[in-house]
């Protein structure tokens, strides 16, 4: 179980939010809503491990994320803003490797898998410099594929440059994860309609 | 552990395989800054053996520092630095990984050509011996420091001057034990204890620099 308490993210002289407070139990899924700048993705960096929080602290399972730190690591994905995908590899290796440092070690069939999921799988030997934005996010998500027994997955923005298939496709990974027990922490300012037992939202501008 | 390692300078040489240039650019800086002296200095064998070691050593110092700006900058700026900061193993691992990865692309280079640029100078063979010695001792804690800064100024507006402003002290005593070394050998003393007092410098650098270049990897993330 994830559990934020109290925190606070000041960003400059500007306090994004404070005291906030969220919980998320195996099985569900929330919503991270609010405007630009609202600090959504502060706040997933903070889940994450990534910054500190100016105030509060962040606990899984009972423990604070900060002392867990590679114990929970082990447990979560993170897909961020940004790909993560070297312009000078291909999509495969891409994947691979992204994996690997992710400490998952997905058989080669496995990421061609994923990459198929996606529809990339034609991509597998290309450079990520000759791909589009949409397939580039494509190869950074397929990490989800092979990162089912993983239980937390914490998503910024998943749905950008992604098409209406992709978008499909990626709202049913995500539900069947929910369904089979992990817990989805994502952002979107699209409406997405994921088939979800509990979904909850967390509005980041209230 | 063994297998991230392995798998993040696999990576990283690929990476360079894939833009052999910016191998290239280090390693042919170094044969130009080092051939470019004798050509100044003129032809006077005596002045050129005494210059030589110290000539080589500070190419060699300043080639390597060339490279430092790509050592974590691109990781940085596409998002796998973030990825590899939630890594399952300890980050030093990682960290040892891209530095060792560095040296390979840098300091091995250098060790293979120095001896041959020795020529230009005149130095003795034995000394040329030494010179490779001293590069092979002394290039791997260019790498360490060198690393410390770039990931201290990690996303910083004109980082590449800052890093050399950090990082250039510190190689000093690198360059003091390393030149001294290649003097020794031409003026035909024993060079051991110079050489022996950069691997207790390896020894030192390795053990003491991964855990700030984690934690200053983890402040620029933030």
């Amino acid at each position: 179980m994830l559990e934020g308490t109290g925190l606070e993210c000041v960003r400059g002289d500007r306090t994004l939010f404070r005291g906030l407070e969220f919980t998320l139990q195996p099985g569900e899924l929330l919503r991270v809503a609010g405007e630009n700048g609202s600090g959504k993705t502060s706040l997933l960096r903070i889940v994450c491990g990534l910054s500190v929080p100016a105030a509060g602290d962040v606990h899984w399972n009972g423990e604070s994320i900060r002392r867990l730190r590679e114990d929970y690591w082990k447990d979560v994905v993170y897909v961020g803003h940004a790909n993560a995908l070297k312009d000078d590899l291909t999509a495969g290796e891409n994947l691979r490797i992204g994996c690997a440092i992710a400490g998952l070690a997905p058989a080669t069939d496995h990421t061609l898998d994923a990459l198929d999921a996606f529809g990339v799988r034609a991509c597998a030997d290309l450079p990520a410099r000759v791909l589009s934005q949409g397939q580039r996010r494509r190869v950074s998500l397929a990490k989800l594929a092979v990162s089912r027994s993983r239980p937390l997955w914490i998503l910024d923005e998943p749905f950008t440059a992604l098409d209406k298939a992709a978008v499909a496709h990626l709202q049913g990974l995500i539900g069947h994860h929910v369904a089979a027990g992990g817990a989805v922490m994502l952002t979107t300012h699209q409406e997405v309609s994921i088939a979800a037992a509990a979904t909850r939202q967390l509005d980041l501008s209230a | 552990m063994l297998k991230t390692l392995r798998l993040v300078v696999y990576r990283d040489l690929l990476l360079a395989m894939r833009r052999r240039s910016d191998v290239a650019n280090t390693v042919i800086f170094f044969v130009i800054v080092a051939s470019l002296f004798p050509f100044g200095i003129g032809p006077e064998p005596n002045l050129l053996r005494a210059v030589g070691p110290g000539v080589l050593w500070v190419a060699a110092l300043l080639a390597s520092m060339l490279a430092l700006s790509r050592l974590f900058a691109s990781d940085f700026a596409d998002g796998t630095l973030e990825q590899m900061l939630m890594t399952t193993v300890p980050l030093s691992v990682l960290v040892f990984g891209k530095v060792a990865a560095h040296w390979l692309l840098t300091g091995v280079p250098l060790i293979a050509l120095a001896p041959l640029l020795a020529v230009q100078f005149g130095l003795p063979f034995e000394a040329m011996g030494v010179l490779a010695a001293s590069l092979a001792l002394g290039t791997p804690v260019l790498s360490l420091i060198g690393a410390v800064g770039a990931a201290l100024t990690l996303g910083v507006r004109g980082s590449g001057v800052l890093t050399a402003l950090l990082v250039l002290p510190l190689y000093v005593p690198v360059l003091i034990l390393g030149a001294g070394a290649v003097h020794a050998a031409s003026a035909e003393i024993d060079s051991t204890a110079h050489l022996m007092l950069l691997g207790a410098l390896l020894l030192f650098a390795a053990t003491c620099s991964l855990w700030p270049i984690s934690a200053a990897l983890r402040i620029a993330v933030e």
